[in-house]
């Protein structure tokens, strides 16, 4: 009778497992079929010389990846991208963050600046890129500036900070991060202010009663409660940041020489400017190999937070 | 129930998973022209209406969406019975090879040529594939032209004659002062759409060709002429006294050709590099645009100026199609005189069939008589390595923009071109 109750139970087990497995077979097959298969795809594609079209695919072995280890054009994108991403993680997010507690507090017409700061992340990066180009236009029409930067600069008396902004090695980059974090602030902006609501107002008030400025509450109570909003903000900002690319197409074409170039945009010219979908695959991996890194070394970041 | 339900869903997956029924009496055309696509489906109601047969027209703009959307496609061996190659005539050859165009040869020589005299021998050359041709495809014609068309310089008449000048400049220093006149009044010269990159590399190849000729160019790519060549530090100059000169529009190196056309048509610049297909746009934008057409001034007198030019539009046949008859017989009614006139008049674009070019506006048919000096990199013998074409077109943005000098650039251009050589050699 005890084997039989043993027996039993194992294979109450084993249903148990089979039901659980059945329920999580569909994702697993979806996830192995979008991404699992695609990406094994890659890997496998990245070892060829391929133009995308033709049937005739020719092994090469690591050689696409020996190439871009050598290739400056394509680690002067990963920085360019890096840059984008350093100014997303700094102004960006402490606009966001800032703006975020402006609208904590209680202030007049909160919701309607709520609705505003979200405004730019809703609209179509293409349309936020062809808005922008408009504002940074050098050209002129009967002696008076198009562009409303450059228009803006002269009624105030600054004409000579007048530029041809996106086609200046020293500012294009700057003014494509800078439409990059005012497209995006307001993600973060929202994520913060959600995080800032869950945070318990008896602490503010203990902390004014032991005396506390405004100073020493955001230092002491505010900012140790927000960490894993703020960390779950980064990664998507660096996330988000190093993947950008639509903005760059909108706003300078095929780009400002290499100094606008950033990941995406080089393994775009890989595959339609000429044609080697191999290398294009093996700019893809080591891309991807790059946002692996950066995600698993903030994890960990998180992790220690959360422990202290 | 649930296994009912399960069979249901198993049926219509297998369903969803095979290729679609084609219906012999629908042929599928799939293009990227938005400014056409009115013209295109009044025509092809028209065509229904004569033959009984539909012709179901998909647009996907814009172009480079197109070109990836064509890739994907016939990755997926999913492509319409008719569509479009915006690629290189290596990618045009790899259609081929693949079996994804078909070969209309016959079908042009039927009834003595009837259908291949009818339209432009250059538009024609676009979508022909000589003996011997270097991509080792079997000779033929793979598609027809449904427009031409050529690239120019074009002048505000308006413009130049409130900065004291009377007429087109006829050489390139006459242009230069043109550029320096027209700034002193506060109109910029030359505007172009060099976002894109491919129209600098246009500008670039009619002055190589002016200035050393299409054999020596051809020398380049097949490697045995440097770009560190006198001839070729030449035309890389010719970039630097534009901007020396200030000839060129603000911003011009990452502008698309869209925002040129508009600087153009507001009377922003004074000259525009641009195609004839900006005749609709000009007219779109500005009606009373009062405007001429002139070929890039010349460099070296003892050669010819060419531009590209050719087959504007071109279509393929699907070598796969089930309807391949159909289309063909389509092919051949849209490229005909009555409907080649239609959609110049709709479209202000030129005709591929010579025999519509009567009845077009007076500048396009200033566009027409440049026909005979085009040239296209597709019916070149030789095209140069992308890679290498690529640092020439950056380094070409580097000297407009004052970043380096036309004798660094050439020495990039050369090293990018000496490894690629190298490489292949290796390969072989």
């Amino acid at each position: 009778m005890p084997a039989l109750t043993f027996k039993s139970s194992k294979l109450l087990r084993a249903q148990d497992s089979f039901t659980s497995f059945a329920f999580v077979l569909p994702a697993l097959v979806i996830f192995s079929i979008f991404y699992v298969y695609p990406f094994f795809d890659i890997f496998n594609l990245s070892l060829h010389e391929w133009n995308g079209i033709s049937f005739k695919r020719t092994f090469v072995g690591f050689d696409n990846f020996s190439e871009l280890g050598v290739d400056k054009i394509w680690w002067k994108s990963v920085w360019n991208a890096m840059y984008i991403t350093i100014m997303a993680l700094t102004l960006q997010n402490a606009l966001a963050f800032a703006l975020a507690l402006a609208c904590d507090r209680e202030i007049r017409m909160k919701n309607f600046y709520r609705v505003v700061f979200f405004l730019p992340p809703v609209l179509s990066e293409i349309v936020v890129g062809l808005i922008w180009r408009w504002i940074l236009n050098a050209e002129m029409q009967a002696g008076e500036h198009i562009g409303l930067l450059n228009h803006w600069l002269v009624q105030s008396g600054l004409p000579h900070l007048v530029h041809e902004w996106l086609s200046d090695p020293e500012t294009a980059l700057t003014c494509i991060a800078v439409v990059h974090c005012w497209k995006g602030f307001g993600w973060g902006f929202i994520m913060l202010l959600a995080g800032l609501q869950t945070i318990d107002r008896q602490l503010y008030e203990a902390a004014k009663v032991d005396g506390a400025n405004t100073l020493s509450t955001f230092w002491h109570v505010t900012l140790p409660m927000m960490v894993p909003v703020i960390l779950v903000v980064v990664i998507l900002t660096v996330l988000g940041s190093m993947q950008a690319f639509v903005l760059i197409l909108s706003m300078v074409g095929q780009g400002l020489v290499y100094h606008t170039e950033v990941p995406v945009t080089r393994i775009l010219a890989s595959m339609q400017g000429v044609n080697r979908f191999g290398y294009a695959c093996a700019q893809g991996v080591c891309f991807a190999g790059i946002l692996i890194c950066i995600s698993i070394f903030f994890k960990m970041i998180s992790d220690r937070a959360k422990q202290v | 129930m649930k296994n009912v339900l399960a069979l249901v869903l198993c049926l219509f997956t297998c369903i969803g998973c095979g290729q679609p029924k084609q219906d012999a009496n629908t042929v599928t055309l799939w293009h990227w022209m938005t400014d056409r696509n009115d013209a295109f489906q009044a025509l092809a109601a028209k065509y229904e209406e004569e033959t009984g047969i539909k012709v179901q027209i998909d647009l996907y703009p814009p172009s480079d969406a197109y070109t990836q959307r064509i890739i994907a496609s016939a990755q997926a061996r999913v492509l319409p019975d008719i569509y479009g190659i915006l690629d290189k005539k290596q990618v045009f050859a790899s259609f081929i090879e693949s079996g994804f165009v078909a070969d209309l040869t016959e079908d042009f020589a039927a009834n003595d040529g009837e259908w291949e005299k009818a339209l432009f021998a250059k538009a024609l050359d676009v979508n022909r594939f000589k003996e011997g041709n270097i991509y080792n495809i079997k000779p033929g014609i793979y598609g027809a032209p449904i427009d031409v068309t050529n690239i120019q310089m074009l002048y505000n008449k308006k413009l130049l004659a409130k900065a004291g000048i009377d007429k087109a400049p006829q050489t390139f220093d006459e242009f230069l002062a043109a550029a320096q006149a027209l700034n002193r009044i506060g109109v910029a010269g030359l505007v172009s759409g060099w976002g894109e990159l491919w129209m600098a590399d246009c500008f670039a190849s009619n002055y190589a060709f002016n200035i050393m000729g299409e054999e020596k160019v051809m020398a380049t790519f097949r490697g045995e002429v440097p770009y560190t060549d006198p001839d070729w530090i030449a035309v890389f100059n010719v970039f630097k006294r534009m901007a020396d000169a200030k000839a060129f529009a603000p911003g011009i190196v990452t502008k698309p050709n869209k925002d040129a056309e508009q600087s153009f048509a507001l009377e922003r610049s004074a000259f525009s590099f641009n195609g004839s297909w900006g005749v609709n746009a000009y007219h779109g934008m500005n009606p009373d645009l009062d405007y001429g057409v002139m070929m890039p001034p010349a460099i070296n007198p003892d050669n010819p100026m060419y531009i590209w030019g050719g087959a504007g539009s071109s279509f393929v046949i699907n070598g796969a199609s089930q309807n391949k008859d159909q289309a063909v017989a389509f092919l051949k009614w849209f490229t005909a005189r009555d409907q080649q006139v239609f959609l110049a008049q709709e479209t202000k674009n030129l005709p591929s069939n010579r025999k519509a070019l009567s009845k077009i506006p007076e500048v396009l048919s200033d566009y027409a008589k440049a026909m005979d000096n085009t040239t296209h990199p597709t019916i070149w013998k030789y095209n140069e390595h992308p890679l290498v074409a690529e640092t020439y077109l950056k380094g070409i943005q580097s000297i407009i923009i004052g970043e380096k000098t036309p004798e660094q650039v050439a020495g990039e251009v050369q090293a990018v071109k000496e490894r690629e050589m190298a490489k292949a050699e290796k390969r072989k």
